[in-house]
């Protein structure tokens, strides 16, 4: 009997190991993937094209910098949006609201997070292009604004739903000794409690950063996608192109080891890089935070 | 991320299906003589030649048609190469590629089998009716940015387009765009919005009184505004297109679309073009967007 039970210990113990290796085995390959696709690019298509601001595929013109400066325009400002929004939430869930009403919001806000995000774009095109465009009085609404509140949208339940669960996890002894000490409601939330779950709630905003990065189907909907370099102080009010919209739209025409399908290629393995930036990022202010706290209790 | 992973789905979904069909296809072999024809070219084309190819199969069974994309070029090269039965072409067949045909001991046969237009259009409160092919030009250019430079209200023009990977942004870009000019290097203004979808075109011009918009004559709806086109050599004639004006070749922007055969068509080759033009199979080419055409 103990024999089979360690056999099967063993057995369930090296089932769980090789799922985890299979996750960074995977990450290579596709990185592999990526750089065996995407770097004849750099060989076939001299640097002065790439870095031009002109993207024409189908004429040669393979100027990659509008569509870069598109993505991180439109990230940038939806994470600005969904940042005070979703914190909020996650804070108001797990610090302010009685239990019934977490009870109630916390799964719809999950059913949230369900929602595709093409109908989430379908709904940008019926609703939101056209009040945004007579609402700030703009030519189109097809614009990168449109495009980060729909990202912004998609990404705030994620963040909730991560940052809550960190704020969960401060020991309420946290709270009480501040409450004790005399600090207000809103002192030990934003002196204790969110300093006390600062790595969880940054690792929701990566999330929720990642998710606005990849996202493709909405932002295709409703950018507009004309590349135009976003350097004017109204461009976030103008139409512009993403690199993953650009990924998604031409990928399923091109010939497979083109010059065209090899900038593609190399497009995704800027994209790569951005969100391996993004994480490289969250983890050292993640470890930075911890090393202080653990420096501050010993 | 989503499209990976719905691209996936159908991928998994094709290589179940690509498992299921050659033991049935192997089957019916054995029942009845199969015949295939070989079908390649034009990807403006390709819908309307694998809806043909679905509908044909099902009234004729014994009857098996590969259709593949690839472009006009790419199909009338495989015809030369014998690789295929009928080239779809969006064009015309070049001189060199029918002395090319001609060496390789072939005489190819064209068929007309069905017509294709753009319409423009704009929002119904535009007060634009028409526009000469030179002003669509430079607005797509980006030389004209003022609905006022055309004779409407002091408005921003906002271009909207289909995606580069489109036949029909391809075929306007050559025959609007350029003029039909194929040395001119003239491309769209780099603003032109490329929307996914013809809806996403309709859509946008039915809210939008700022914004011009071209699609398949098919795709277009009762709630926006069909321009009427002039050409060069008769400025003050503006057309509206339709099936009537696109047949008796008076609407600028349209073209038509061609079958290659190797030879003199026989046999069942000869009966899949037969069928063709008949009134069942050119109602799916109203299905899908472009114009039937009456016979050979």
């Amino acid at each position: 009997m103990d024999q089979k039970k360690k056999r099967n210990d063993r057995f369930i113990n090296s089932v769980i190991r090789i799922t985890g290796y299979s996750s960074i085995l995977f990450v290579l390959l596709i990185l592999f993937f990526l750089l065996r696709e995407g770097l004849p690019a750099l060989a076939s298509t001299p640097l002065k094209t790439l870095l031009s601001v002109r993207w024409y595929p189908i004429e040669g013109y393979f100027g990659i910098i509008p569509l870069i400066l598109g993505s991180i325009l439109v990230t940038v400002v939806a994470t600005l949006i969904a940042l005070p929004f979703g914190i909020g939430a996650a804070v108001y869930l797990s610090e302010v609201a009685p239990p019934w009403i977490r009870d109630i919001l916390k799964p719809i806000i999950e059913i949230l997070a369900g929602i595709p995000s093409v109908v989430l774009g379908f709904i940008g095109i019926l609703v939101f292009v056209p009040f945004i465009r007579k609402f700030l009085d703009i030519p189109t609404g097809l614009t990168a604004f449109t495009g980060a509140v729909l990202l912004g949208l998609i990404s705030i339940p994620t963040i909730v739903s991560v940052a809550e669960d960190a704020l969960n996890t401060v020991p309420n002894s946290y709270r009480q000794a501040s409450l004790a000490l005399g600090a207000t409601r809103w002192q030990t939330i934003w002196d204790v409690t969110l300093p006390a779950a600062k790595s969880g709630v940054l690792t929701a905003v990566m999330l929720g950063i990642g998710r606005s990065m990849g996202e493709t189907m909405a932002v295709m909907m409703v950018t507009g996608n004309a590349a135009t370099m976003p350097v004017r102080l109204n461009s976030l009010f103008t139409p512009i192109r993403t690199m993953t919209a650009t990924i998604a739209s031409e990928m399923g025409e091109v010939a497979a080891g083109s010059q065209h399908y090899q900038v593609l290629f190399l497009i995704g393995i800027v994209l790569f890089l951005l969100s391996l930036v993004i994480n490289i990022f969250a983890s050292l202010a993640s470890t930075k935070s911890r090393q202080r706290s653990e420096r501050l209790l010993s | 991320m989503d499209y990976m992973r719905r691209f996936l789905v159908i991928l998994i979904i094709l290589i179940l299906a690509a498992g299921c069909t050659p033991r049935s296809t192997a089957g019916e072999t054995a029942i009845q003589q199969n015949e295939y024809i070989e079908n390649k070219g034009s990807d403006t084309i390709v819908n309307l030649a694998l809806a043909w190819a679905e509908k044909y199969q099902q009234v004729n069974p014994g009857v098996r048609i590969s259709v593949t994309g690839g472009g006009s070029g790419t199909g009338i090269t495989a015809l030369i190469n014998k690789t295929v039965d009928i080239a779809n072409a969006s064009r015309q067949i070049k001189p060199e590629e029918l002395e090319e045909a001609k060496s390789a001991g072939l005489s190819p046969q064209e068929f007309v089998i069905a017509r294709d237009a753009i319409a423009v259009i704009v929002n119904p409160a535009n007060p634009v009716d028409h526009l000469t092919l030179d002003q669509l030009s430079k607005i797509y250019s980006g030389e004209i940015n003022n609905w006022s430079e055309v004779g409407g209200e002091d408005r921003p023009i906002v271009r909207l387009s289909r995606e580069t990977n489109s036949g029909t942004h391809v075929y306007f870009l050559e025959s609007v765009v350029r003029k039909g000019n194929a040395e001119d290097p003239t491309i769209f203004a780099a603003d032109t919005l490329l929307l996914p979808s013809s809806e996403g075109i309709i859509a946008e011009v039915r809210d939008n009184p700022n914004a011009i918009g071209y699609d398949g004559l098919g795709y277009i709806t009762s709630e926006v505004k069909v321009l009427g086109i002039s050409s060069p050599g008769q400025p003050d004639n503006f057309v509206i297109p339709s099936a009537e004006t696109v047949t008796s070749n008076e609407y600028l922007i349209s073209r038509n679309l061609y079958m290659y055969t190797q030879n003199q068509p026989t046999g069942a080759i000869k009966e899949y073009l037969d069928w063709i033009f008949t009134p069942e199979a050119q109602e799916i080419v109203r299905e899908l967007g472009f114009v039937p055409v009456q016979n050979r």
